[in-house]
């Protein structure tokens, strides 16, 4: 894999906050209707980070309307605009499949910054 | 159809420019050098010898070395003949590069399989096996079952599907396309997936 990476150089995006597992982040998606293309946002947890290179890509989960929505991103995507690291959580594990167990007050990640 | 020798480097994927996702198999493809035409009138056939890679001269038979040294060229890992190529544009020495395919082309390429050793039938020839456990069968769940009748004709019929050696088999996948190309690198990017392992030697026909 690594090889290959010369390559697709030109593909691989490095122009995004570095994030974490435990992160809660906001992923702008660029959709297009019809001829028109606006931004979706996504916003929640990143509870995996997985894959190299051109076949990495990171889950991101959240609780929409009482159901858990889970949607798996590509790194290098042309298709994402934009992510915010809106909070930075504090996690002990790098797969946070646990979540997906648990729900309201149990599924809260704590946050890094404040004690 | 022109074509070129290629060294297959691995898979990957890229991003088509609508977002969408390409599995794409990396090619190292040529340069390739005219190593010989063979002609109508002096072989019966026409055709165009093709040589890729480099191979040490020390490792080539004498013969072999004047051959190279005719054609001007540094001896080269393999050989390939192609055939309904233009060769009235081409001479001996020229060299072929990825600049002959273009995005879009549909191509064939030929490898030799990845080997996969001694198969029994069910991976080889794709048999069921036999199933059921009840009369007092057991054990025969990967069997190929009866293989003939008996008085009658009281032998193996030729060709009979059994198990043995499987892969390693020149293999050809058609219609693929050329997804992406990089003329300084020569490297060719072809969706899918393509016969044989790493760093073997491809045949890809336009």
């Amino acid at each position: 894999m690594d090889n290959l990476k010369g390559y697709v150089a030109d593909q691989l995006r490095s122009d995004f906050p570095s994030f974490k597992p435990g992160d809660r982040i906001r992923v702008q998606v660029k959709v297009i209707e019809g001829e028109k293309e606006r931004l979706q946002a996504f916003e929640g947890d990143v509870i995996s980070i997985r894959g190299n290179g051109m076949n990495r890509t990171f889950t991101v989960r959240k609780i929409s309307s009482g159901v858990g929505v889970e949607r798996i991103f590509s790194f290098h995507s042309p298709k994402l605009a934009k992510i915010d690291v809106i909070k930075e959580g504090k996690v002990r594990r790098a797969k946070l499949y646990y979540l997906r167990e648990l729900s309201g007050k149990a599924a809260r990640i704590k946050d890094k910054n404040q004690k | 159809m022109p074509g070129l020798l290629a060294k297959k480097l691995g898979m990957t994927n890229i991003f088509a420019e609508d977002g969408t996702m390409i599995p794409v198999t990396v090619l190292q493809a040529g340069p390739c050098n005219v190593i010989a035409l063979k002609t109508k009138e002096k072989d019966g056939y026409e055709a165009i010898q093709l040589g890729f890679g480099e191979k040490k001269e020390k490792h080539v038979r004498k013969p072999q070395l004047e051959y190279y040294k005719k054609a001007g060229l540094k001896p080269a890992a393999v050989l390939r003949e192609f055939r309904n190529f233009p060769i009235a544009d081409y001479k001996v020495g020229d060299e072929i590069k990825v600049e002959i395919f273009t995005v879009g082309d549909k191509v064939k390429v030929v490898g030799k399989s990845k080997g996969k050793g001694f198969q029994g039938v069910m991976r080889r020839h794709n048999f069921g096996g036999v199933g059921g456990t009840t009369h007092g069968q057991s054990d025969r769940l990967r069997a190929p079952g009866s293989i003939g009748a008996s008085s009658y004709p009281s032998r193996v019929f030729k060709g009979q599907r059994m198990a043995g050696r499987m892969g390693f088999d020149r293999t050809t996948v058609r219609n693929l396309k050329v997804v992406k190309i990089l003329p300084e690198q020569n490297i060719v990017m072809i969706k899918g997936a393509v016969p044989g392992a790493i760093n073997s030697i491809v045949e890809i026909n336009k």
